[in-house]
């Protein structure tokens, strides 16, 4: 690792007033990503401003019609938390599949969605569920915020303090992991907004440009919400990731056979 | 049986330091005034070095350079290869130099450029990125089916068209006469993919030079530390043997990878003198994947013939064999004689013929890894004999048992004799333990569920506790591979056991001790081995080829012999009784059939006092012992895998997996399971989820744990493991050795299920979910892809 | 440098470290506990498991600065004194280890499973060890080791 400074923020307001005042400063969530980024010295911020200790951003509550989770709870949080297992138990099972256990341990909802990785997990959730990122300084819709891999509508100094997400009538997500990494190759989101009857797919690990949404899918699902509805469309290859691991047509075969699959393993609210 | 002796389940006494964090691995270990050495390495696959600027590196305080000039000017030798092989015209083989440090070409990506020295890893590691090196880039080839094609880029200028060798073993015009009268030929093309051998503790070097001594002592995570003395002191003129210590403490697993002395250990040594500091090394994991040794990369074109009676008549096979930019310590014999050796499998075979051609590519080198070339031989000949049996339409068991070798000893075509074993015993212990006979009814319940079930066997052989050091000599080896031991009785009748077989994983504290408390009737807390230092054990040859058990126990075993008959002599003339009296048992050596006994302790005691010793014996009770094997030895069995295909992806679960393996004596079932198991582990993960891939340019693709598959928990079953053990009648202890078997027998296991449940038998390993669900949309039983 | 506050096994402990020293290399180099190792780059093979506040993280992928006010248990302190810990004891009787590289972060991670979950299903103790690689035992008998602790740390009151 290069060298840097470091800095505990003890509130928002200090973590974003040291953000502006420092040229090059990075801000630290779970470090699950950027702390092995930093180890292969393929980055090399002046300070870093750790989030861990701003208890404000850990709060995970439901807000009438909606789950707000705080940008620092950890996927282990929300995976264990009896209000998102009660309210979007899809996001609680999503939550306890990243990675392995230690990553979950310190891996944040909020570090994940900043970083936009291609292949992380949280962003098909966020997308599918029309979720509002919640910064300190504005709000953001999941449609605007997602802007290409790596790349997010945030500001250099913008930190995520909550994500919103509207409790749908129905949420399922399924994945095939990438056996070395054990990022998803291909995940895929299912939800049913409760507001509109909305479906909306979206899907990780799979697209040229990061997470996105799957028009057919969601066109099939609309007029028939099953399994084989989802399974009987075709995606086309073309804008889609391939590497060593899954060609594009294979990710574009599992696409349907994965949405189908979050059909199936998702569940409903009876309550909305 | 005691509860500590011979075939007892026997709690490992290492355990205690491992599972308390006591371990001592090279990295544990640091010096006073100790500095680190990084390297540079080559991030160009085939380049010539015009100029290396240090300057801002050597601005940096404490910091110095190092080059591969400096290191040749200082005599320090380049790196060889260790067994000579000869082309079928006679010429020896093409070895291209290796320096520890590139002098004017880099040949791979890895290959070190130079090393930088500093009081801290992380300034040496920020001084290395202010090295520049100016290269000129040259042409690359990484794929070994073109490397001989003209026009390629010459990677040796000794070795034209990359070609090593062009070796062959077999009567070619017989097995061509055969294949032209067969009643059916089967022929098969396939690939075994090139693997990282990945020990989960990475290389690691620590070097110290006593200028008053003029002595070296290296730390170094090695499977063969006097080997590694030799080498070093030998061929790369470090020092003389008896100014070089070299000590491998604990070691995270080795795998074949930790037998090869690497270009590290010689500059940690070199700088270390030049720089008077001790001078450590530790690899992160991506020089772990550019630079140990790699494993396996086979292209195979073969054909077996079948009589009407569809007895296998002849087996031909043309392979090349990727040994990547250099020639590794052992890398050439182990596409030859530790793999052609091997293709009679458990058939009799009246002729087989093979051609191996070696050949360089700008990749990392390759060498033995955990079977090395038994694996690439079992996968061969267990898949051609799955194919054919569906192409004869026959049960692929009856097929196999048809054609084994059931008599023994059994002189192969090609060169080995097997002494004993009961391949029915085997295959039929394992058809039985995965319930073969019900597998129609198991696959129709599988299909309602939506899923293909498949079931493939693997009858494997190989050749293990190598190696009779005469024959080796004679096919080429540079050295022999016998064993030795000493054992040393203290005057309190405690034991020390001093082996040159060394543990990385394999429990020898534990299993070396049973044999020790068995023989000499003490209690196994009292026996101590000690391995690993060269300034303890006076020579040894190491650990790999599965030889620790057959030959390293085997040494201590004619130590003890001896240890033994001078423990009768004494008793027998303290005690007044004849030697052929004297029983060593319940912890005394004492008179046949009387209450006359001298307890253990006194008895080592008195050798000591030497106050009544018989006349003209020398006092102590310490005796050593070199054992040379007479042959081979030929753990064999059936490997039965059942898997479960998901259409949908092509994701394959294996349902089950069972091993009827054939390891001779067994000393301690625990410890030879968990070998079994972790072999397993290692076949499946070459099965259906390793391989190092290079892009066109020569980048390793595969270079770390994002990207290269390492089986982990939840990709595995439980294992059912049986032993049928025929005894070794060559060597004093009947063991055959077990730690190779699982990853040579499992991956034709693996595919021949995945194949049966998609029906096609064209897949190649690894079988990734994309490549079952690319097989299956191919269609019902195609031939082997051509 | 800064200075942290922090319990280690037990013991406080203040230092001066560097903002970019990860907590693995403070306990390895600075505290000399080299129980925790370090086997890959990328924070996956999960040899450098350590417990901060009881629960099992990868210290390759915490800088020692985050540790700061926290208490951390590392493969040193599990055992007290002579007596082990039932998961280490677990290990040996069951073989579940070989050359023992994995063996101190495959034990911590094992340990936080079962006070998560005290009786996991085979398939629960599989999917937990995904952080953790072995390249000796093909994990049979650490899947086998666990279920051992497990059964045993639920009758702490059987005798041994």
């Amino acid at each position: 690792m290069y060298d840097f400074d470091y800095l505990r923020a003890g509130s928002v307001a200090e973590a974003a007033s040291a953000l502006a005042a420092t040229p090059n400063a990075k801000l630290l969530a779970g470090g699950q990503t950027y702390l092995p980024t930093l180890k292969q010295r393929l980055a090399n911020p002046s300070c870093l401003i750790d989030l861990g200790g701003i208890g404000e951003l850990k709060s995970i509550e439901k807000d009438g019609t909606a789950l707000v989770i705080g940008a620092m709870a950890t996927h282990a949080e929300v995976a264990v938390s009896p209000i998102v297992r009660e309210a979007l138990p899809g996001l609680a099972g999503l939550a306890g599949g990243i990675g392995d256990p230690q990553v979950r341990h310190n891996g944040t909802i909020g570090g994940s969605l900043a970083n936009n990785d291609p292949a992380a997990d949280y962003p098909s959730a966020a997308l599918a569920l029309n979720a509002t990122i919640v910064t300190n300084k504005r709000e953001i819709v999941a449609d605007d915020y997602f802007q290409g891999i790596f790349t997010t509508a945030l500001e250099d100094d913008e930190i995520i303090t909550q994500i919103r997400f509207p409790l749908p009538d129905f949420a399922g997500y399924a994945k095939q992991e990438q056996r070395a990494s054990r990022y998803p190759l291909v995940g895929v989101f299912v939800a049913r907004l409760g507001s509109s009857g909305e479906i909306r797919v979206a899907v990780t690990g799979a697209g040229n440009d990061g997470v996105f949404r799957v028009d057919g899918i969601e066109k099939a699902l609309a007029a028939n919400f099953s399994a084989d509805a989802a399974k009987s469309v075709a995606v086309a290859s073309a804008a889609l990731m391939g590497d060593m691991h899954g060609s594009a047509e294979y990710r574009a075969h599992l696409i349907p056979v994965l949405a189908g699959r979050a059909v199936a393993a998702g569940v409903t609210s009876s309550g909305s | 049986m005691s509860d500590t002796g011979i075939g007892a389940r026997v709690e490992r006494k290492e355990d205690k330091r491992f599972i308390t964090g006591k371990g001592r691995y090279t990295n544990d270990f640091r010096m006073e005034g100790m500095h680190h050495a990084f390297f540079i390495r080559s991030d160009i696959a085939h380049a010539r070095i015009k100029d290396i600027d240090k300057s801002a590196a050597e601005a940096m305080d404490a910091v110095t350079v190092l080059d591969g000039r400096q290191l040749a000017s200082d005599g320090v030798g380049n790196l060889i290869c260790g067994w000579m092989i000869h082309s079928k015209d006679g010429a020896p083989m093409n070895m291209g130099a290796w320096p520890a440090l590139a002098t004017d070409t880099v040949r791979y990506v890895g290959d070190a450029v130079a090393v930088v020295i500093a009081p801290t890893r992380a300034r040496a590691k920020a001084a290395a990125e202010l090295v520049t090196v100016d290269y000129e880039e040259l042409p690359i080839v990484v794929d070994a089916a073109s490397t001989m094609e003209a026009g390629q880029p010459q990677i040796h200028d000794n070795a034209p068209n990359n070609l090593i060798f062009d070796w062959e073993i077999g009567d070619a015009a017989a097995v061509d006469a055969s294949l032209a009268g067969a009643a059916h030929v089967t022929t098969l093309e396939l690939t075994n993919n090139r693997l990282v051998p990945n020990a989960i503790e990475p290389r690691a070097a620590l070097a110290s030079y006593d200028a008053a001594e003029e002595r070296f002592t290296l730390y170094t995570t090695s499977q063969n530390p006097h080997v590694a003395r030799l080498v070093l002191s030998a061929f790369y003129q470090i020092a003389p043997e008896h100014k070089l210590r070299v000590i491998a403490p604990d070691v995270g697993g080795g795998f074949g990878s930790k037998i090869y002395i690497y270009p590290e250990e010689i500059v940690c040594l070199w700088a270390a003198k030049r720089m008077g500091v001790p001078v450590k090394w530790a690899a992160e994991r991506v020089e772990s994947f550019l630079t140990d040794a790699h494993g396996r990369d086979h292209i195979t074109k073969a054909r077996i013939a079948f009589d009407a009676d569809n007895k296998i008549t002849a087996f031909k096979v043309d392979t090349i064999a990727n040994l990547g930019a250099y020639m590794s310590l052992f890398s050439s014999c182990v596409p030859t004689y530790l793999y052609a050796t091997l293709l009679s499998g458990q058939y009799n075979i009246p002729a087989i013929h093979c051609n191996v051609k070696a050949v360089y590519t700008n990749t990392t080198p390759v060498d033995a890894y955990r079977g090395a070339g038994r694996p690439e031989a079992t996968y061969l000949v267990e898949r051609i004999v799955e194919t054919a049996a569906r192409e004869l339409g026959v049960d692929p068991a009856d097929l196999r048992r048809k054609n084994f070798i059931q008599e023994f000893p059994h002189q192969t075509p090609v060169i080995m004799n097997y002494d004993i074993g009961d391949y029915n015993a085997t295959l039929d212990a394992a058809l039985k333990a995965a319930d073969y006979a019900n597998i129609g009814q198991r696959k129709a319940e599988a299909a309602v569920r939506g899923k293909l079930r498949g079931i493939g066997i693997s009858c494997y052989i190989e050749a293990c506790g190598i190696a009779p050091s005469q024959a080796v000599g004679s096919l080429g080896a540079g050295v022999g591979l016998w064993e030795s031991a000493e054992v040393r009785v203290n005057p309190a009748g405690t034991i020390e056991v001093l082996t040159g077989s060394h543990s990385h994983g394999q429990g020898h504290e534990t299993t070396f001790a049973q044999l020790v408390a068995d023989r000499l009737s003490v209690p196994i807390e009292n026996v101590q081995i000690i391995h690993g230092d060269t300034d303890k054990v006076q020579f040894g040859m190491g650990t790999y080829g599965s030889r620790s058990g057959a030959v390293g126990m085997s040494a201590i075993a004619k130590a003890l012999d001896k240890i033994e008959a001078k423990a009768r002599k004494i008793a027998a003339h303290q005690l007044e009784a004849a030697e052929s009296d004297i029983v060593i048992e319940e912890g005394a050596v004492r008179v046949k059939g009387t209450d006359k006994q001298l307890l253990w302790h006194e008895l080592s005691l008195s050798a000591y006092t030497a106050h009544n010793l018989p006349p003209d014996m020398e006092p102590g009770l310490k005796e050593g012992a070199f054992y040379d094997p007479v042959n081979f030895t030929f753990p064999a069995g059936t490997y039965v895998c059942e898997v479960e295909v998901d259409p949908e992806t092509g994701e394959t679960e294996i349902v089950q997996f069972v091993a009827a393996d054939d390891f001779g004596t067994i000393i301690n079932p625990n410890i030879v399971e968990g070998q079994v198991h972790g072999g397993l582990a290692q076949g499946l993960g070459q099965a259906m989820l390793e391989r190092a891939v290079y892009d066109e340019s020569g980048q390793l693709l595969s270079a770390s744990y994002m990207d290269y598959t390492m089986p982990r928990a939840d990709d595995l079953p439980f294992f059912q493991v049986s032993h049928h053990p025929t005894p070794c009648p060559n060597n004093p202890l009947g063991m055959k050795g077990c730690g190779e078997a699982g990853a040579i027998g499992a991956p034709p296991a693996v595919i021949n299920a995945i194949t049966d449940a998609i029906a096609n038998n064209a897949l190649e390993m690894p079988a990734t979910p994309e490549a079952v669900w690319r097989a299956l949309q191919a269609g019902a039983f195609k031939q082997a892809a051509q | 440098m800064p200075e942290v506050a922090l319990e280690v096994n037990g013991r406080p402990v203040t230092a001066d470290v560097a903002p970019n020293m990860l907590l693995v290399d403070f306990l390895r180099e600075d505290q000399r506990l080299t129980g925790t190792h370090v086997g890959c780059d990328t924070s996956q093979c999960g040899a450098c498991v350590v417990h901060v506040n009881g629960r099992s993280v990868k210290s390759c992928a915490m800088l020692t600065m985050q540790a700061n006010g926290r208490k951390i248990t590392t493969i040193e302190s599990l055992a007290e004194g002579d007596s082990l810990h039932p998961m280490q004891a677990a290990f040996r009787e069951a073989h579940g280890l070989q050359c023992g590289f994995c063996t101190p972060g495959m034990i911590m991670s094992a340990v936080d499973l079962i006070q998560t979950n005290p009786s996991p299903s085979e398939t629960e103790i599989r999917i937990w060890l995904k952080g953790n690689i072995c390249r000796c035992t093909g994990y049979h008998n650490i899947v086998k080791a666990i279920q051992l602790a497990a059964e045993k740390m639920r009758q702490p009151q059987a005798a041994e």
